[in-house]
C-alpha cells in the first residue's frame, strides 16, 4: 500500500473512530436529560429523607448508590442533582449565549460600538472566573438563580469574543453588502443575514459553556457560595462528602464521576460539530 | 512596534478603568452593613455611626468612588476595615504562596502537557496519540478541588509523605514550604496540562501541514530533524500563547485549591474578605489580581509581536 493511500485510510479510521465518540456521548447527554427530567419519578427514596440507622451504607440492593452521613440514599439525590445541574448550565448557556450573542454581533456590525463594547467584555475577562464569580455571589445572595446570573456574566465575554470575531468577517462579505444597498435595515441585516451565518461558532461555543458551567457550578458550591446547601447539586453533594472521606470515598467520587463524564460528552460533542461543521479543521486530525 | 506597544497600553487602561467601576458596583452591591458587622454584637448605634465615619462610609458612594480611585492610582489600595492594616501590606503577606503556587502549578503543567502534546502530533491517529488526547480530555473534565482532595487523601492523610494542608510554621525555609506546594500544584496542573497538550498537539499539526516542512521532507531531512528543527521550533510562538490563556485559569483555579489546602493566599484572603464585607480589601485583591491578569496578557502580546513582527503593523 502506498504511504498516501496508508495515510488516508489512518485518516478516515480516525474520523470514523472520533464518529462513535460524538455518537456516544451524544447518548450520554439525552441519557442524563431523561435521568433529570424522570428523576423524580424514578428515584427509589425522597432525596432527603434522613435515616440515621442506615447512615454511610455501601453501594449495594437495598441502596444501589449508598447513603450519605444523614442516610440519605445516594442515587435519589444524583438523580434530583442531575436535574438542578442540567437546570443551572441550561439557563446559564442561555442567558450567556444571548446576551454574548447581542453583544458579539453588535460590536462586529458597528464599528463606532466595537471598541466600548469589547473593552467592557475584557474588563469582565480580566477577573478569574471563580473570583468573579464568588465576588458576584456576595453581592447577590446565595440562590440557585443568582448562581446563574453570575455564571452567565462570566460567561457572556466568551461568547462574545467568537461571535464579534465571525460577526467581523461575515460583515465584510458581499451578501451583507448587498443586502445594505438595496436598504435593508439594520436590525434586519443583523438578523437575518448575519445571525444564520454565525449560528456554527455560537453552537460550538455554547456546548463547551455547558461543560464550563458544571465545573464551575461544582467549585462554587464547594467554596459554599454556590447553590444553597440544601439543594443537592452534584457540587453540594461533593463537598458534603468531605468529612466522610475516609470511611465512604463513594460520596465524593459518584457526584464526580457524574461530572467528569458529563463534562467529557459535552467536550467531544463540541470537538465532534467543530470538525463536522469547520471543514477548515477538518484535515488538522 | 512603538504605535502597536501605545495602543495595547491604551486599551489596558480602559480595560482597567472598566474593571475598577465593576468591581466597585460590584462590593457596594454586597449586602450587609460593614460598620455594623465590624462594631460587634451588641455595639451601640454611636459606635457603628463613629466607625462608618472613621472609614468614610458615610460619604457618597461617587466620593467613596474617587476616594479609592485616589488610594488605587497612589498606590496604597486603602486600608482594610477588619486587619486596620493597609491592603497593600496584607496583599504582600499573602502574596508568596499565591504566587509560587501559581509558577509551580504553570511549570508542572508545561513539562506534562508539551511533551505529551507533541508526542501525540508525532504519533497521530496512533493508539498512543488517541490514549493522550482521551487522558486529556478526562483531565480537564475532573473538577480541581475533587483531585485535590483525593491527592490529599492518598498521599498526605493515608500515607503521610506529603504535609496535609496549611503553609508550614512561620519559620519554615522555602524549601520546607515546597513540600506544602506539591501537592496543591498537581491538582492545578493536571487539568491545565491537559489543555496545553491538546494546543501544543494542535499547534505542532497545523506546522505540519506547512510547504516548508514538506520541502524539508522532500530534500530528504531525517523524520527527527525536520520535527524538531523546522516544526517544534515554529510551533514553540504558541506557547507564549498558551501561557496567556492558561493564566486565567491557574489564577482561578487557585482560588479553590488554596482553600481546599488551607493555603494563606490570595485566594483565601478574598474568601474571608467577602464574609467580613472588608470593603477594601476586596477591591484591593481584585483590582491587583486582574491588573496581574491584564499585565499578562499584554506581556504575551508584545512579545508575539517581537517574535512575529507582522503582528504590530
Amino acid at each position: 500500500m502506498t504511504s498516501a493511500a496508508h495515510t488516508h485510510l489512518l485518516k478516515m479510521r480516525r474520523r470514523l473512530f472520533r464518529r462513535k465518540l460524538v455518537l456516544v456521548s451524544i447518548i450520554v447527554i439525552l441519557v442524563l436529560v431523561a435521568l433529570a427530567i424522570l428523576g423524580p419519578a424514578i428515584a427509589p427514596h425522597d432525596p432527603s429523607r434522613i435515616d440515621v440507622m442506615n447512615r454511610l451504607t455501601p453501594p449495594g440492593w437495598e441502596y444501589l448508590l449508598g447513603t450519605d452521613g444523614f442516610g440519605r440514599d445516594i442515587l435519589s439525590r444524583m438523580l434530583f442533582g442531575a436535574r438542578l445541574s442540567l437546570f443551572v448550565s441550561l439557563l446559564v448557556v442561555l442567558l450567556a449565549t444571548s446576551l454574548g450573542t447581542l453583544a458579539g454581533i453588535v460590536a462586529g456590525y458597528f464599528e463606532k460600538l466595537d471598541g466600548p463594547i469589547m473593552r467592557i467584555m475584557d474588563a469582565t475577562m480580566a477577573f478569574p472566573e471563580i473570583l468573579l464569580a464568588i465576588a458576584l455571589m456576595a453581592a447577590l445572595g446565595p440562590s440557585l438563580f443568582n448562581v446563574v446570573i453570575a455564571l452567565s456574566v462570566v460567561y457572556t465575554p466568551r461568547m462574545a469574543r467568537v461571535v464579534r470575531a465571525s460577526a467581523l468577517v461575515v460583515a465584510r462579505m458581499q451578501f451583507t453588502e448587498a443586502a445594505r444597498s438595496i436598504g435593508a435595515s439594520s436590525p434586519r441585516i443583523l438578523l437575518r443575514h448575519i445571525l444564520p451565518s454565525l449560528l456554527t461558532p455560537i453552537i460550538i461555543q455554547a456546548t463547551f459553556i455547558f461543560a464550563y458551567t458544571i465545573l464551575a457550578e461544582s467549585s462554587l458550591s464547594f467554596l459554599g457560595v454556590g447553590v444553597p446547601p440544601e439543594m443537592p447539586t452534584w457540587g453540594n453533594m461533593i463537598n458534603e462528602g468531605k468529612p466522610f472521606f475516609v470511611q465512604a470515598d463513594w460520596l465524593m467520587l459518584i457526584p464526580g464521576a457524574a461530572i467528569v463524564v458529563t463534562v467529557v460528552a459535552f467536550q467531544t460533542v463540541g470537538d465532534g460539530l467543530r470538525d463536522m461543521l469547520d471543514p477548515r479543521l477538518r484535515d488538522i486530525d | 512596534m512603538l504605535t502597536y506597544t501605545l495602543q495595547r497600553l491604551m486599551s489596558m487602561v480602559l480595560v482597567m478603568a472598566f474593571v475598577g467601576v465593576g468591581i466597585f458596583v460590584i462590593t457596594r452591591t454586597i449586602p450587609g452593613d460593614p460598620a455594623t458587622i465590624l462594631a460587634g454584637e451588641d455595639a451601640s448605634p454611636e459606635a457603628i455611626e463613629r466607625l462608618r465615619r472613621i472609614h468614610g462610609l458615610d460619604q457618597p458612594l461617587p466620593v467613596q468612588f474617587g476616594i479609592w480611585v485616589r488610594e488605587v492610582v497612589t498606590g496604597n489600595l486603602g486600608k482594610s476595615l477588619y486587619f486596620e492594616q493597609p491592603v497593600l501590606r496584607l496583599l504582600i503577606d499573602r502574596a508568596q504562596p499565591t504566587i509560587f503556587l501559581t509558577i509551580f502549578a504553570l511549570v508542572l503543567a508545561i513539562l506534562i502537557g508539551i511533551p505529551a502534546g507533541i508526542v501525540s502530533a508525532v504519533s497521530r491517529g496512533s493508539v498512543v496519540d488517541q490514549g493522550i488526547l482521551g487522558g486529556a480530555m478526562v483531565n480537564a473534565a475532573i473538577p480541581s478541588f475533587l483531585l485535590g482532595l483525593v491527592l490529599m487523601q492518598y498521599f498526605a492523610v493515608e500515607r503521610n509523605w506529603l504535609p496535609v494542608a496549611g503553609y508550614g510554621p512561620p519559620d519554615a525555609s522555602i524549601l520546607a514550604r515546597a513540600a506544602y506546594l506539591i501537592l496543591p500544584a498537581i491538582s492545578l496542573a493536571i487539568p491545565n496540562s491537559a489543555l496545553i497538550a491538546r494546543m501544543t498537539r494542535g499547534s505542532m499539526l497545523d506546522v505540519l501541514g506547512e510547504d516548508y516542512v514538506r520541502t524539508a521532507r522532500a530534500k530528504g531531512a531525517p523524520a527527527w530533524s525536520v520535527f524538531m528543527k523546522h516544526a517544534l521550533r515554529n510551533a514553540s510562538i504558541n506557547i507564549l500563547t498558551i501561557v496567556g490563556v492558561i493564566a486565567g485559569s491557574l489564577l482561578s483555579g487557585v482560588v479553590v485549591i488554596e482553600t481546599v489546602f488551607a493555603l494563606p493566599g490570595i485566594g483565601q484572603l478574598v474568601m474571608s474578605a467577602v464574609l467580613r464585607r472588608d470593603y477594601p480589601t476586596i477591591q484591593g485583591a481584585l483590582i491587583v489580581v486582574a491588573g496581574v491578569y491584564v499585565l499578562i496578557n499584554l506581556a504575551v502580546d508584545l512579545l508575539y509581536a517581537v517574535v512575529d513582527p507582522r503582528i504590530a503593523r
